[in-house]
């Protein structure tokens, strides 16, 4: 049998039926994460057809996009702190989960949080399994070693029907990754750098793989942190090898196997990682030995800059030009010590403990200065309660900032936590999209460590600074 | 879904590059549990000034875009999140094809899903259409190309399955329900759990 990589071992273990050239292959889908935003119009399909969700025993439901970050115990709370429209998006959810019989965890559940924190947390996602969500940043499970990748609400309506879903092959490309990091410098520096390199459509119609001793030296937390942002540069998926790290992170975990079960799965998933010899159709090398925290300076993930670097002058691109005007910022200068009038550390790309430890580091027993307001919004619930119980909480408080329910929460604004028009913020999300955070907000982006450093000098800094 | 076999319109041209998602339409019309009424919010940001008034430099206020059913886009358009809300808002602003170079994977899957021709071109004949707004463009999913005012007819990518959807009007969930029998054999055959 000829080499095979991790993609496709696990694409052709769940073909159904193979493509042809008139049409696509049958993919079965092993997880279906779903949220309150990109599914009402799907289950109104399934109502109208009259069909039910065919497994929603593969289904995993929760709220996070419109729901308030505020303590919610009641539904009469959702009135109270949402907007009319957002509250009914919710109510539909709970209502729609309730009538198709998908388990919700819904307000009040310890795993109520950002889709793609809580399926690694309750040990749903697993490698060599197929999982989708109406979300562009499902790409973050590929860190398990599954495949997987945002579709469209349509598409969520065929899944829920079928559990399947129509697809062409996508093409490979394999990143290898190679170097120390640095102290200082993270996940997140990481993926920003890649994605400046090949460009915010650079992995378009690729699945990655991302490979290399770096890779294989990172927390479950970083890999999904790079995970998360190969939708960033245009990838239909990331994906990683699981190896040691992986097993050690899901034993235990309520939806992972147990016992024999267990003991089955470690077998399969050893046979997963690429073999010897697999063939990518593009390749591509990155030492991260010298890499520097990173930092978005224009108005998407792919426009960044080293942080102790200028921005680049390509004024000749209108589209360049227009980026730079609209964040008031200017070619050839650096971002360092530029002001910023707001801090958040939050998303499915930087919201687990360790991100949230990261940032608390460096604001111990330090102040915010009165003109910077900092939102600290863990990625779950579950999360949330483990931070309080080290104490994290507190060290927010202490220094200024404003500890919060999980939710996306200022990485759209969907829910009434936005930035304010003209204001600028340093975010630890994954978009810089022109007013992806609010009408008119400047979104720089970067690492937590970057964020919190940023947080204390009310400045953009070099984390590196607070080394010690 | 109605149809889709030939139709022409002139072109409406936004020069731009990257032009994600969150542009076509910003996250705070996601709040929506329909697909309908979309068309009001496309553009939102770019197309109506702060007090909600129309821009009338913006591209899609101009006298010279109304009524116009292609949209010619900068590279890689429709980047970002998976919002079917995209295709969705542009469908109900009365678009009926994008054309560029490159579509964001996501964005191109839901185009096609929605009946919007989703249409990749080559630099050169993107250059010619950025250059000439409002040209007239016939689009023809039967012979797979587009004709261009200057006689060029170009060729452009379209899945045969997609193509055959659109053309018929066909609904893709009725052809997956058709493979129940494959998907059931699969779960029941599948050497390890579901
Ligand atoms: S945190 Fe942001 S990027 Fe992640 S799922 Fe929520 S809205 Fe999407």
């Amino acid at each position: 049998m000829s080499a095979k990589s991790l993609f496709e071992k696990v694409w052709d273990q769940h073909v159904v039926v193979p493509e042809s050239e008139d049409t696509p292959a049958v993919l079965y889908i092993d997880l279906h994460l779903i949220h309150e935003v990109t599914t009402p119009q799907a289950y109104a399909t399934l109502r109208a057809a009259g069909l039910p969700v065919r497994r929603p025993d593969r289904t995993v439901a929760t709220m996070d996009h419109s729901t308030p970050t505020e303590p919610v115990t009641t539904l009469k709370d959702i009135d109270v702190v949402s907007q009319p429209a957002a509250a009914r998006q919710i109510k539909a959810m709970i209502e729609n989960c309730d009538e198709f019989g998908v388990h919700l965890y819904g307000f009040g559940s310890e795993h109520r949080g950002i889709v793609h924190v809580i399926g690694p947390e309750l040990g749903a996602t697993q490698p060599g399994k197929t999982i989708v969500c109406g979300d562009s940043h499902t790409s973050t499970h590929g860190a398990f070693g599954a495949l997987a990748f945002g579709i469209g609400t349509t598409e969520v309506g065929h899944v829920l029907a079928s559990q399947c879903l129509l697809q062409r092959r996508p093409r490979t490309l394999a990143i290898n990754i190679s170097g120390r990091l640095a102290e200082g410098v993270g996940a997140k520096d990481v993926i920003l750098a890649i994605i400046g390199q090949i460009g915010v459509d650079g992995g378009t119609g690729h699945v990655i793989e991302y490979r290399g001793s770096a890779v294989a030296g990172l927390s479950m937390d970083e890999r999904m942190t790079v995970c998360n942002m190969s939708i960033e540069a245009g990838a239909r998926a990331g994906m990683m090898a699981p190896d040691d790290t992986t097993y050690e992170y899901l034993q235990g975990r309520e939806l992972a196997p147990k016992g024999a079960a267990w003991e089955e799965a470690l077998v399969r998933w050893r046979s997963l990682p690429s073999d010897p010899g697999a063939r990518f159709d593009r390749e591509l090398d990155l030492d991260v030995s010298n890499l520097a925290p990173m930092v978005t300076f224009g108005t998407n993930p792919g426009m960044v800059i080293p942080i102790d670097g200028t921005v680049p002058a390509k004024v000749a691109d209108p589209g360049f030009k227009k980026a730079l005007d609209y964040m008031q910022i200017e070619a050839g200068k650096p971002l360092l010590g530029k002001p910023v009038d707001v801090v958040f550390i939050g998303s499915c790309t930087n919201s687990r403990l360790s991100d949230l430890r990261q940032a608390a580091h460096i604001l111990r027993g330090r102040k915010i200065p009165d003109s910077v307001r900092v939102l600290v919004v863990p990625g779950s619930q579950h999360i949330k309660h483990e931070a309080e119980a080290e104490g994290l909480d507190q060290i927010f408080l202490a220094a200024g900032a404003e500890w919060r329910e999980s939710g996306c929460s200022m990485c759209l604004g969907m829910n009434g936590d936005t930035v304010a028009s003209g204001k600028l913020s340093v975010s630890t999300s994954n978009r810089n999209f022109e007013g992806r955070q609010g009408p008119g907000a400047r979104t720089i982006l970067a690492s937590p460590a970057t964020a919190a450093a940023t947080a204390v000098n009310g400045a953009v800094s070099d984390p590196r600074q607070f080394l010690n | 879904m109605k149809p889709i076999i030939r139709f022409s319109s002139h072109t409406v041209v936004l020069p731009f590059d990257d032009i994600d998602t969150d542009q076509i339409i910003p996250a705070r019309f996601l709040t929506t549990t329909t697909r309908e009424g979309l068309g009001d919010a496309l553009f939102s940001d770019w197309r109506y000034d702060s007090d909600g008034s129309p821009d009338p430099d913006f591209v899609l206020n101009t006298p010279a875009a109304q009524g116009a059913e292609i949209l010619v886009a900068g590279n890689n358009f429709g980047c970002g999140s998976s919002r079917e809300h995209a295709p969705w808002a542009l469908l109900d602003y009365g678009f009926k094809a994008v054309i560029s170079t490159q579509l964001a994977d996501i964005f191109r899957n839901n185009s096609l899903k929605n009946a919007l021709v989703p249409i990749i071109v080559d630099p050169k004949t993107h250059a010619w259409l950025l250059e000439h707004p409002g040209t007239e463009v016939e689009v023809d999913l039967e012979d797979t190309v587009i004709r261009l005012a200057n006689g060029q007819a170009v060729t452009f990518p379209l899945d045969r399955f997609s193509r055959y959807c659109m053309m018929h009007g066909t609904d893709q969930l009725g052809f997956l329900l058709q493979q129940d029998e494959a998907i059931s054999a699969y779960e029941r055959e599948r050497a390890w759990p579901i």
